[in-house]
């Protein structure tokens, strides 16, 4: 079951919601179920922190429906999105080898992805070891 | 996962029958990274004019921008390409941005809905491309999830791809960041608009192209 945890932005200003969404919640839907599950929550102006990671084309296609939604949905402006991979640099060959087979078994559990609406963040900011969001102050 | 399978076997098939010679090189990066001046300068080396129309503005280029017969010719092998700018790929367009340039709301508006179009037809294309040059800014950070996912899926496709880092000749520049963030691409420095080491991208070019 997604854990959400409600914020209140101080100043008065609106609440902000943040979804934790554990990989388990989409593990079982297709590409399409998991687009629009992550799209449903970030159409209702929360920020999605979701344990793990969409594979690329997903990500793509992501992208593409949130294209189709600006201009048709009032307000939405797109999406920000970063991912942080639990790759480690320094990992021997079997620690990869083994990263590849759970990979391709279980997706990619050991990542996380944040994705928000352009209405609410501003901006992410990423390097490899941290994400940092910029939130609108609207 | 089934659309990558059969791109790839169209690819294999495709590349079978294919007239030889002829590669359709896909230019792709976010908006402002410099594809369009970088098709710009090809044109301008190899045809004497040029592919479309460069701003500050982001989203120039909103539409799929195809310049055919190519040929480039390195240490005597000519290569006939077909070069695609692609609209820049983002993950917002909000019309607002492009008032900030001075544009009148129904200008921007309009832009934005344009850009948005772009951005569709850039990710529907990936699957036609024979070899893709990816355009990073490099007096930008290189992290964007928009440089992943494009680099995700070229790989993905198995579409051969070169990450050409643009701007060098900016005071800003870091190539050492570029290349530190994508380890295991090849990695070539430029200023698209300068011509700066545009002869090692054309090395790297022909390159690529054997793996195609």
């Amino acid at each position: 079951m997604a854990k959400e945890k409600k914020k209140v932005i101080k100043n008065g200003r609106e609440d902000l919601t943040i979804h934790f969404m554990p990989y388990s919640e989409i593990a079982h839907e297709d590409s399409v179920g998991r687009i629009k599950k992550i799209l449903g929550i970030v159409l209702k102006n929360k920020i999605v922190i979701l344990q793990g990671r969409l594979r690329s084309d997903e990500e793509a296609k992501l992208i593409e429906n949130s294209m189709m939604l600006i201009g048709n949905v009032p307000g939405f402006a797109g999406i920000e999105i970063a991912s942080l991979s639990g790759e480690n640099e320094n990992r021997s060959l079997f620690e990869g080898v083994r990263r590849n087979i759970a990979k391709i078994l279980v997706g990619e559990q050991d990542a996380i992805t944040v994705i928000g609406p352009a209405s609410v963040v501003k901006d992410i900011t990423k390097d490899p070891k941290k994400i940092e969001l910029m939130l609108s102050r609207k | 996962m089934i659309k990558i399978v059969r791109n790839f076997a169209r690819r294999i098939f495709s590349g079978v029958f294919k007239k030889k010679g002829e590669v359709k090189l896909g230019f792709y990066g976010s908006p402002n990274a410099g594809k369009t001046s970088l098709a710009n300068r090809i044109c301008q080396d190899w045809l004497g004019e040029d592919l479309g129309s460069v701003s500050k503005v982001p989203h120039e280029t909103r539409e799929i921008q195809i310049k055919e017969k190519v040929v480039i010719e390195r240490n005597g092998r000519k290569i006939e390409f077909k070069l695609i700018d692609t609209p820049g790929i983002a993950t917002r367009i909000d019309f607002e941005d492009f008032m900030k340039f001075g544009m009148k709301k129904a200008e921007a508006q309009d832009r934005a809905k344009e850009a948005t179009q772009g951005i569709i037809d850039s990710i529907k294309w990936l699957d036609d491309m024979d070899a893709v040059v990816v355009l990073i800014d490099s007096t930008a950070n290189p992290y964007s999830q928009v440089n992943i996912t494009i680099l995700g899926n070229l790989v993905a496709r198995n579409i051969p791809v070169l990450v050409v880092a643009n701007k060098i000749d900016l005071k800003k520049s870091d190539i050492k960041k570029i290349r530190g963030a994508f380890p295991d691409y090849e990695v070539v420095g430029i200023s698209a608009k300068s011509g700066e080491n545009i002869e090692e991208f054309y090395e790297e070019l022909f390159k690529l192209v054997k793996k195609v």
